[in-house]
């Protein structure tokens, strides 16, 4: 179990400062058949042309089990259990780069370079003129995270002095460590990696849990036991524990018209495309067809490390994540995090309240809502201390004293 | 006409059967030893609660040493529920598969029934005729010194020789012994050269003992090695320095050198490809024996995928079974074609890598229009999962209603869930296979439960078995 905080108070603006809608895009990889193990199933993708002037490596941080703390700025810093980070090479003239630590001159760069004293961390911090060491996913939750993170922009009198002083800070999210969430470590262990694979999506109750992909197929090989020292959402952990096992896709050829050895085999590759095509049609939808708001963290050559967060829409799935892209937009380098409902809901209150300038009753007007029920809303959400203790209080006594139907209406 | 209870109970032989020629106990690719071990505790218990003859009888069928020690003692621990007319047979069955059982199974399997307190008058009678039949008893009270005197001890039978009881159980009551091994032991303690007279195993402690370093242990007990630790020790030997003289390969069994090859590095697998290539082949000609060439044209779907790295405790073992097959049937076909999963085509150098396409494989073999087709894999088809099934339906209904062409899967890895081998397709007969050795008598009975066995027809088949199975020579 993880609890990243942020605990000191940030006041400076959050890092989404280019903003830019864009949907996913997966060219180059292909959808090959699942491999499923009780409630999880993992669907490989193959790229036919691995990408060599990018490479990805695992540096692990043995941790004695306590969190380890990442300085953002000078004021506030992101705390979490980390495992390890991810160490990307790149090469600025396109040629073969190797993965960090495989180089034969390794004499000026120590093969592992010692844990940081605490407080030492960055989330992405240059090592080097092409080589960058970022922490995976969590570049990605403090994005989340530190989502109107100052609290309210105009200090309307419902908001609470701590609000408006400190913002949301200190802010905390819950998720599953990989080994907790049960039949993932088998999952992973059984599964059998197909030549040429960059990339994997982990589905758990045919619902998308993650994805994660790597510009080479070497580095899959190396990071694909990395997947259980990752984060997972709530409903992961939910689901591997509730599911039954699943069953497979099995294929299925109908008989007639039938007649010689090359229609059956023309029928059997027919198979492979439907799997595909229905795969990434239907049920990583939910990844692949949604706009996501994508910031730019770092630029390295011809490649951008950014950070994307989901649209925070309610009964949807919100994936949020990293993506390493190319000029042309492709992916080199993915992996993503699905929010729970809860986490959504957080997120979606969050925005809606940015959007309308952190005015309550603006707010609940376009949310379709009183203002009370807004109010216990965000109390659900833990988001209580940022109103007025009075406020708060005269809001529950306007929805006890029955409101109507707006108060269990949902949004 | 045969009943629905026959039905089944043929089903439940058969199954039985597969279970009791692949599973070991240990620890397979997707199940952990705890399963394993339950799974098939449960299926020897049903078996012989309910078909306790045809338990006994399977004895005869080739089931592999671990299950044979297994039914070997829960009949003796059971030897009340026995009919009197079952008793005979039981006790001739057991007596007779001990003889082929390695002695240390069988001291072990006798620790068993000491610590089940089993000591009923037939068991001692079994173990009393066993100790009998002994070769050499000096050198089983060398080599297997506490095994022989837990069982001497459990069935009060007095040693063979007076010597021996002294050496078993008063070790320094003699200044000397008179036969030269167990003075060798007595020498050994304390006097270096002697301990390289005795076996490997014992010399391997008193070695310890006196500081001896490895490499030079291994050169000189080299003579005393047995042909399997002779296999086992190649490499090890050699990384110490050892001038030991190498192993002759060809004369090893067929699986355990196709094992010892997928161990070696591929870079000295391309080194030594003609000596591993002839080795792997002398010994399928020796296994094919007189059946060779008599196949006509065969295709095999060997399965080389991740899955066949078995586990860290039968390391390789699904490959290296496949790989012995594959050389077994280049033997016995007249015109003979291998698919590998992964698509490779050199077999010496076969790594367990990438998903199971079986279905494509399938297809392979099949357009090569064989006679008959051999599938030899665990039987986890997942890219994409269940097209073999489907290919080989569609081929034997739509293709080859005629069953020109026979398929054959045969499974080394038993699947603890299912208490089966993991089968392929309803339509296709599968068979567990332990040793590739056994692959041509089992493609026959594969064959022969292709129609619906009835329990007559088993039992017949049974009996006939048993009856051979007793009045073979000992080895």
């Amino acid at each position: 179990m993880t609890t990243p905080d942020l605990s000191t108070p940030d006041l400076s603006t959050p890092d989404l400062t280019t903003p830019d809608l864009s949907t996913l895009d997966l060219t180059g990889l292909a959808t090959r058949p699942a491999q499923s193990w009780g409630a999880v199933r993992l669907v490989p993708l193959v790229r036919e042309q691995p990408i060599t002037d990018l490479r990805l490596h695992r540096r692990l941080y043995p941790s004695d089990g306590g969190p380890s703390v990442v300085r953002l700025d000078d004021r506030s810093t992101y705390t979490s259990y980390i495992p390890h980070g991810f160490v990307a090479d790149w090469t600025r003239d396109g040629t073969a780069a190797a993965a960090y630590g495989t180089q034969l001159d390794v004499a000026e760069h120590p093969r592992s370079v010692p844990l940081q004293p605490r407080g030492q961390h960055r989330m992405a911090r240059r090592e080097d003129r092409t080589r960058l060491r970022f922490l995976p996913l969590h570049l990605a939750l403090e994005g989340y995270l530190a989502l109107h993170f100052n609290g309210p922009v105009i200090a309307w009198r419902e908001w609470s002095q701590r609000a408006i002083r400190q913002g949301l800070s200190p802010r905390a999210e819950e998720a599953y460590f990989g080994g907790e969430v049960s039949g993932l470590a088998d999952a992973l262990r059984i599964f059998e990696i197909h030549p040429g694979q960059c990339g994997v999506l982990l589905y758990v109750a045919d619902a998308l849990a993650a994805a994660f992909v790597v510009p080479h197929p070497e580095d899959y090989r190396a990071l694909h036991p990395s997947l259980l020292h990752d984060l997972y959402g709530e409903l992961v952990h939910h689901y591997t524990a509730l599911m039954l096992p699943l069953p497979a896709f099995r294929a299925s050829i109908p008989g007639p018209g039938i007649r010689t050895l090359a229609q059956l085999r023309a029928a059997a590759e027919q198979q492979e495309r439907e799997w595909a095509e229905f795969h990434d049609t239907t049920m990583a939808a939910g990844l692949l067809a949604d706009e996501h708001t994508v910031s730019t963290v770092y630029r390295m050559g011809r490649f951008t490390l950014n950070r994307f967060l989901p649209g925070f829409q309610l009964k949807r799935e919100n994936h949020l994540g990293e993506t390493i892209t190319d000029e042309h937009g492709r992916l080199a380098y993915l992996k993503t995090f699905r929010l729970s409902e809860n986490q959504t809901r957080r997120g979606h209150l969050l925005s809606r309240l940015a959007a309308h300038d952190w005015h309550l009753a603006r707010t609940a007007e376009a949310l379709g809502v009183t203002e009370a029920v807004l109010g216990l809303r965000l109390e659900s959400a833990g988001f209580g201390r940022l109103l007025r203790q009075d406020v708060l209080d005269g809001f529950r006594k306007q929805v006890r004293a029955g409101s109507g139907p707006t108060a269990s209406r949902p949004v | 006409m045969e009943s629905h209870a026959d039905l089944i109970a043929a089903d439940d032989v058969l199954l039985f059967v597969n279970a009791a020629i692949t599973a070991t106990g240990q620890r397979e690719f997707h199940a952990g030893a705890g399963a394993q071990r339950l799974s098939l505790g449960f299926l020897h218990e049903y078996l012989r609660v309910n078909y306790r003859e045809l338990y006994a009888a399977t004895l005869a069928l080739g089931c592999n040493d671990h299950n044979a020690a297994l039914i070997i003692q829960a009949l003796l621990v059971h030897a009340d529920e026995a009919a009197p007319a079952e008793r005979r047979t039981e006790g001739a069955l057991i007596a007779r598969r001990l003889l082929t059982l390695p002695p240390q199974r069988v001291y072990r399997l006798f620790g068993q029934l000491r610590r089940a307190k089993v000591n009923n008058r037939r068991t001692r009678a079994i173990i009393r005729d066993w100790l009998a039949a002994r070769p050499e008893p000096a050198f089983d009270a060398v080599k297997y010194r506490s095994g022989l005197k837990a069982a001497l001890r459990h069935t009060h039978l007095a040693p063979t020789e007076a010597e021996l009881g002294d050496f078993l159980f008063a070790p320094k009551r003699r200044a000397h012994y008179d036969a030269p091994l167990l003075d060798a032991w007595r020498r050994a303690h304390y006097e270096q050269p002697a301990l390289y007279e005795l076996p490997f195993t014992v010399a391997e402690g008193f070695a310890a003992k006196h500081g001896i370093a490895r490499g030079a242990f291994l050169e000189r007990i080299a003579p005393r090695l047995t042909r399997l630790e002779q296999l086992r020790l190649q490499e090890s030997a050699r990384a110490h320095g050892a001038q030991a003289p190498a192993a002759d390969l060809a004369r090893m069994p067929l699986t355990r050198l196709a094992s010892y090859t997928l161990a070696l590095p591929t870079a000295e697998r391309r080194e030594r490809r003609a000596e591993l290539t002839a080795a792997l082949r002398a010994a399928a000609v020796r296994a094919a024996g007189p059946l060779r060439g008599r196949w006509g044209t065969v295709a095999a779907v060997l399965d080389d995928s991740f899955s066949s790295y078995g586990s860290g405790t039968k390391r390789r073992r699904p490959l290296a079974v496949a790989l012995a097959a594959h050389h077994l049937l280049a033997e016995l076909a007249q015109r003979y074609t291998a698919h590998w999963t992964s698509g490779r085509t050199d077999a010496l150098l076969a790594h367990p890598l990438g998903p199971t396409p079986l279905g494509h494989r399938v297809l392979d073999a099949l357009e090569t229009s064989p006679d008959l087709v051999v599938i030899v894999s665990d039987g986890w088809d997942n890219a994409p999962p269940g097209l073999a099934a489907e290919v080989l339906r569609v081929h034997r209904t739509r293709l080859d209603p005629g069953h020109r062409t026979s398929v054959v899967h045969l499974n080394p890895v038993y699947d603890a869930e299912d208490f089966d081998v993991r089968r392929l397709a309803p339509g296709v007969p599968t068979a567990g296979l332990r040793d590739a050795e056994d692959l041509p008598a089992l493609v026959e009975l594969a064959q022969f439960a292709q129609g619906r066995t009835g329990l007559a027809e088993l039992r017949a088949h049974l009996d006939a078995r048993v009856a051979a199975f007793l009045s073979q020579e000992t080895r």
